[in-house]
């Protein structure tokens, strides 16, 4: 993995915007308002703005995507840090990077952990329910605050994929290229399954409380294995094999039930980690939004309009998640629509983890395809 | 540009194909012949390719590339999606010949095709007084590493076409240099074909 040097020491922003009466309508026909973003920006956006690029993160991401993050305690590097920086992938000293939380999630833009204004409470299952395309438009304002009337670039892996084809659907005509990594046009059931045991495994945890546990503590039995199933999801069968093998962590099986093999500290751990620090009702929320995102019936919305937009699509072979035929539904749209495109399927064990770790193939696709957009004029 | 270091198969395509066009080139490797075209006639290119090194050495060049086989590439694409499909020295790598053949006259108008002549003198000697497996200059490969799956002559090919209904556009033969014009499939090398679907196609 690439090391040398990172963004240098971030501070994280907000923007609010939609507040009432002009509040964001959502695809459910719900409103919401006002919406706070959090979000974090890497590298300087030129004259032209036209070198900005917005990633998009996964389930359970945030907007730290880069560098190390500003305040008391430890120094964390952002969950993308091996692709976001000087010399990197998305190389700072030429793009203006930003990356911010989704709506509905819980680290720091409004979500359902959020005070809902008009009761002074959080909104637990209050907050209405979010779609990918809701997700988008609420970016769509901040890109707006920030000035930026096109895109270079949208991109991002799994749920970040996800954003990177819905800008395309809802604005195409400002994003120049979209790098969609390890991500589909939709759920398959096997997709809705696993989001749904995950869902159960919150809600049947008697601390969940309706949604209201606010002040009360986490349903964190449930949230924990919801994660931990996440988890097998992300890895592969070879991986876990090499990662884990069937070592024991003592020396002899314990004939009682405790952690004996290593998977499963692992696993506990994830699980312990994950309700410290994500809220639950967002797990809920955000594993929704996947499950209804669907542009199977084209990207784009007018039929036989060509798509403009530049395409890098990735996969990864050991991907059994986000199988690479996912990937392939999406190559296939955009022959027809006669889309500039790219597809590569990267041989990695990783499995669907391998967006956030296979950084040295991902740096050679996307530095190269990037530097080709970046070139080439607008309008082409 | 110099015409030198550029590959004889990959000058006769470059004369063949109109400035502007939209090209398809089928099993495009590292993506030489496309780069070819894109710089010298300005071409929308986008290549297919099956090697993931292959396809790093394309997205290099700023190609566009799709990683996959031929068989299952040509599907998605609707009817006359470009004006040239180009199958250079990758037709004889492809399990269902004339289906890719079908498909890729259906995708693009004109359809150039590049093969290794098997009926090349060195390799009917080799075959008649060694009784071995022809190995030659277009033919490099070993029986047991051979990328090839069908081994045709360029009177193969033309009776293919004539079988099929497919119209012979131009036809332009290869030795290792330079053009062989004098009996090609006794002495030509590679083969490189212009072939459009015709107007007395059979039904497939």
């Amino acid at each position: 993995m690439t090391t040398h040097g990172n963004a240098g020491t971030i501070k994280v922003q907000y923007y609010t915007f939609a507040e009432p009466p002009k509040e964001l309508k959502l695809e459910s026909g719900q409103s919401l308002g006002p919406i706070t973003l959090a979000y974090e920006t890497y590298g300087e956006l030129n004259n032209e703005k036209n070198n900005a690029i917005l990633i998009g993160h996964a389930l359970s991401g945030d907007a730290h995507a880069a560098g190390l993050r500003e305040g008391a305690g430890v120094k964390e590097l952002g969950w993308w840090d091996s692709m976001i920086g000087p010399g990197k992938a998305f190389d700072t000293t030429k793009y203006f990077v930003i990356c911010s939380n989704v709506i509905g999630g819980c680290k720091g833009s409004t979500g359902p952990s959020s005070i809902n204004p008009k009761t002074g409470r959080p909104y637990a299952i209050d907050f209405p329910l979010i779609t990918i395309s809701d997700m988008v438009n609420a970016q769509r304002h901040l890109i707006d605050h920030l000035g930026i009337d096109k895109l270079l670039c949208v991109v991002g892996g799994s749920m970040g994929g996800m954003q990177a084809l819905q800008w395309v659907a809802s604005y195409p005509e400002r994003v120049r290229s979209a790098i969609p990594i390890a991500t589909a046009l939709k759920h398959s059931p096997q997709q809705i399954a696993f989001d749904e045991v995950g869902r159960q495994a919150v809600m049947a945890d008697p601390e969940w409380r309706e949604g209201n546990y606010y002040g009360l503590g986490q349903p964190e039995k449930g949230l924990a294995v919801a994660r931990m199933i996440g988890h097998i999801t992300y890895m592969s069968d070879q991986s876990m094999e090499e990662k884990f093998s069937r070592r024991l962590k003592e020396k002899n099986y314990s004939f009682r039930f405790k952690t004996d093999f290593e998977v499963e500290g692992y696993l506990r751990y994830k699980g312990d980690g994950f309700v410290r620090r994500f809220d639950a009702n967002s797990y809920l929320y955000i594993t929704k939004a996947l499950d209804y995102f669907d542009l199977s019936g084209g990207i784009t919305r007018h039929p036989g309009r060509p798509i403009d937009t530049k395409f890098l699509v990735i996969a990864f072979k050991s991907d059994w998640l986000y199988p690479s035929y996912q990937a392939q539904e999406i190559v296939k749209q955009l022959k027809i629509r006669h889309a500039d495109a790219s597809y590569c399927e990267i041989k990695s064990t990783y499995g669907h983890d391998a967006f956030l770790l296979e950084a040295e193939e991902q740096t050679h696709l996307i530095s190269h395809f990037l530097k080709k957009v970046y070139k080439d004029k607008e309008g082409r | 540009m110099t015409t030198e270091a550029i590959r004889p198969d990959h000058q006769v395509i470059y004369g063949i194909v109109e400035p502007g066009s939209r090209v398809l080139d089928l099993g495009c490797g590292e993506g030489d012949l496309l780069s070819l075209l894109t710089s010298g006639k300005g071409v929308k290119a986008q290549g297919v390719e099956l090697s993931e090194p292959a396809i790093y050495k394309c997205v290099e060049k700023g190609l566009s590339v799709f990683h996959g086989d031929i068989d299952s590439g040509l599907k998605d694409y609707p009817d006359k999606s470009f004006d040239y499909v180009i199958l250079n020295q990758s037709m004889q790598e492809v399990k269902k010949v004339d289906f890719v053949i079908d498909e890729a006259l259906r995708v693009g108008g004109r359809v150039i095709v590049g093969f290794p002549n098997f009926a090349y003198w060195r390799a009917r000697l080799r075959l008649f007084f060694k009784g071995k497996t022809p190995v030659t200059y277009s033919l490099p490969y070993r029986w047991y590493n051979t990328p090839n799956l069908h081994f045709l002559s360029i009177s193969d090919f033309k009776e293919f076409c004539a079988d099929k209904g497919i119209t012979i556009e131009s036809e332009h033969f290869l030795g290792r240099n330079r053009g062989q014009q004098f009996l090609p499939n006794l002495f030509a090398l590679n083969a490189v074909f212009l072939i459009t679907a015709g107007n007395n196609r059979k039904e497939r």
